[in-house]
């Protein structure tokens, strides 16, 4: 000890703290991961790109891939058992964040137009198209069969039923499926509409649907608890999702819990979105986000995009030959059958009004929408029963 | 009421907690691989060898062993009682523990009070920790070889069998382990073997989704045309009443309607009585000049300045 100098024994810890620092530790695939995350949050800031799940997940990108010594037992990282991250982690790694949002969806939701209009929700069904799609194509491209079913899942424009999916499925690459899902949802306005002008007939695209009827409160009542019934009695692996989100729907339609719906609603939401967010961004730390894989995968999600909303507008034009004149549906509903609520009903609004100035879309796609989420967490479930 | 009904549900409650309390064992812990006689398998601790026990956790949760009995005499269920206080005897979820069979209870809590006999039927049963309730029992066979065991043919299953540990597949004695080796998921293993393309999938589960929707959609038809009916009967049954209290003067009363008209008029004149007004305000809003009579500026208290 003795031998030391004092200005070895300086220079000696502050070599040690410099191998501590970012700048020591940084690599490209570091700056290129944090690149990744300012280019999420200008999205959100500047372009308005669903801000409310990119700012978290930009942010946790951020947070994720800060450089810092591994070797070092620091106990900071979102892998090291025991720190800050990984215990908020713990909610995306098992499972349980999901179910929360979908509690919150069920509360935010308004089931009306669907049961309006029940046979909407094959719209919803048929949307589902582009998870299988996707999994057919994710096959073709080497995955594992429970690869590619979580990746698969990203066609269902789900975020946190894509999240459910793969923490069971394919852990190792949640990260990138949940990037992947989220940055998707954030492009719905871009990547929906030309795929409904390809497939719908100026004809088709200015078809006045019949207003909904009037529902009765008993109706809304009935539905979340018939619709958990049903459901999960079929595919028993979506209780988680569906069990919550239609216990939220509960809560906001009978009335005697506007409390619950409303905390449901905003409060345990946003918590959960911030921290959802947040640890997703943060779990997508270079070593582990920047291969091949995660390439295909932004691949397969915007295939699954695409086949999802293509499938919901074919199947709207197949069902309509079925149909009398009277009741025949707007083929621009088809492409909400996806679950990104409200914003794809919201684009087949934007869209049918481009045409006709006074055909309103937005409470018909409502029903093929929410559906979608119905229809997702089925097909999640069907998925998990398969092949967990 | 409302209090007897509190009580009620929280009595069916408590008794179905106890229910399963009681039950919490039975259909989860099983007897999963016995060795009678250990030649040239399992050591224990010490160095030794001994007839072994394998419990199972068949269910997807920790599952206290503690207080437990493991017996091999049916008139004594109560021979060795799994001790408390060890955190050993929490057995993780779909895992395994072995217990030596040694009569040497004092060397830790997986060592029983009873030894395995060779060359005879060997029955163990578990009890839990009422005493009475009977978990799982195995009869082993005499004709067991020594260093064979008789062991379940996949864990918690019912079939069981002689395990030799040949080499062969399927023939292995696994202490402390799923009686099946497995290195990879079988369904997921099936799936890219016979649905490489992924045809089957997509046709299974999209028929999946369909019909779970299909169903929700018929039934909210019924219940929509159930709920429309019903509220066309109402509205049919409110029309009726109307009629009918319209229709009652008309019957041989056509002067009565006069007079009352008339008592009416003259009711009306006599109290000067008033429709009741809508009682609805509205209010436009008057654009006016700037006044500066509420503003903060003026109404704000300035600081001195120095």
């Amino acid at each position: 000890m003795t031998d030391v100098s004092f200005g070895d024994f300086l220079l000696s810890n502050l070599r040690q703290f410099w191998e501590f620092t970012g700048f020591y530790n940084c690599t490209w695939q570091h700056l290129v991961m944090l690149g990744v995350g300012l280019f999420f949050i200008w999205l959100a800031i500047k372009k308005n790109f669903e801000p409310m799940l990119l700012v978290p997940i930009g942010f946790g990108m951020l947070i994720g891939n800060i450089p810092f010594n591994t070797t070092a037992g620091l106990e900071i990282g979102i892998y090291d058992e025991g720190s800050v991250l990984n215990i908020l982690y713990n909610g995306v790694a098992a499972g349980w964040y999901p179910p929360l949002i979908f509690l919150g969806i069920g509360a935010m939701t308004d089931f009306t137009a669907l049961i309006a209009n029940p046979k909407l929700m094959l719209v919803g069904a048929a949307a589902q198209f582009g998870i299988f799609g996707a999994y057919m194509v994710s096959l073709a491209l080497g995955f594992a069969p429970d690869q590619a079913g979580a990746i698969a899942i990203i066609g269902g424009a789900d975020g946190p039923t894509a999240i459910f999916l793969s923490s069971k499925l394919a852990p190792n690459l949640m990260g990138a499926i949940a990037v992947s899902a989220y940055s998707y949802m954030a492009l719905v306005p871009v990547i929906q509409p030309p795929i409904m002008r390809l497939l719908t007939t100026k004809k088709e695209r200015v078809i006045k649907m019949k207003p909904a009827r009037q529902v009765a409160q008993s109706e809304k009542i009935i539905f979340p608890i018939v619709g958990l019934i049903l459901t999960c009695f079929v595919v028993p692996t979506g209780i988680p999702l569906l069990g919550m989100l239609f216990f939220g729907n509960l809560l906001r339609e009978c009335g005697v819990t506007t409390r619950l719906a409303k905390t449901a609603s905003n409060a345990l939401t946003d918590i959960v979105t911030i921290l959802l967010g947040m640890t997703v961004g943060a779990s997508t730390q270079a070593t582990t986000f920047l291969t091949e894989k995660t390439i295909f995968i932004f691949f397969l999600g915007f295939m699954a995009f695409i086949i999802a909303s293509a499938s919901g507008v074919c199947f709207v034009k197949l069902f309509n030959l079925f149909l009398p004149k009277s009741k025949k549906l707007n083929p621009l509903i088809g492409n909400a059958g996806v679950s990104a609520v409200p914003m794809s009903a919201r684009i087949s609004n934007n869209l049918g009004l481009e045409y006709d100035p006074s055909n309103y879309l937005l409470m018909h796609a409502m029903g093929p929408n929410v559906a979608g989420v119905i229809g997702s967490a089925v097909a999640a479930g069907v998925l998990l029963g398969f092949l967990a | 009421m409302k209090r007897k009904l509190l009580v009620l549900a929280l009595a069916v409650v408590a008794a179905g907690a106890s229910l399963c309390t009681a039950q919490g064992r039975t259909g989860s812990l099983f007897i999963n691989e016995v060795m009678v006689q250990n030649d040239s398998n399992l050591v224990d601790d010490f160095g030794q060898r001994s007839g072994w026990i394998e419990l199972y956790n068949a269910k997807f949760a920790p599952l206290e062993i503690s207080s437990v009995y493991i017996t091999n005499d049916r008139n004594n269920p109560t021979k060795y009682a799994v001790p408390l206080g060890d955190v050993n005897t929490k057995i993780p979820k779909r895992q395994h523990v072995v217990f030596f069979a040694d009569n040497m209870p004092s060397r830790g809590t997986f060592h029983t009070s009873f030894r395995l006999e060779p060359g005879k039927d060997n029955w163990i049963g578990l009890y839990d920790s009422d005493k009475m309730t009977l978990i799982d029992s195995v009869l082993i066979p005499a004709s067991l070889p020594a260093g064979a065991s008789y062991a379940r043919v996949a864990d918690a299953a019912d079939t069981w069998t002689i395990r030799h540990d040949s080499g062969a597949e399927g023939d292995y004695i696994t202490p402390s382990s799923s009686n099946i080796i497995r290195d990879t998921n079988p369904k997921i293993e099936t799936f890219a073997q016979r649905d490489s393309n992924g045809f089957a999938m997509t046709i299974m589960a999209m028929c999946v989704v369909f019909s779970a929707l299909a169903l929700l959609c018929i039934c909210f038809m019924i219940i929509s045309a159930i709920n429309q009916r019903a509220a066309r009967k109402t509205e049919e049954k409110v029309v009726a009443e109307e009629n009918t209290v319209e229709q009652a003067p008309e019957s041989g009363h056509d002067a009565a309607q006069e007079v009352i008209a008339a008592i009416a008029m003259a009711l009306h004149d006599h109290f000067d009585a008033h429709d009741r007004e809508s009682a609805v305000l509205t209010i436009n809003k008057v654009k006016r000049a700037y006044s500066p009579w509420s503003s903060k500026i003026y109404s704000m208290r300035h600081l001195p300045q120095k």
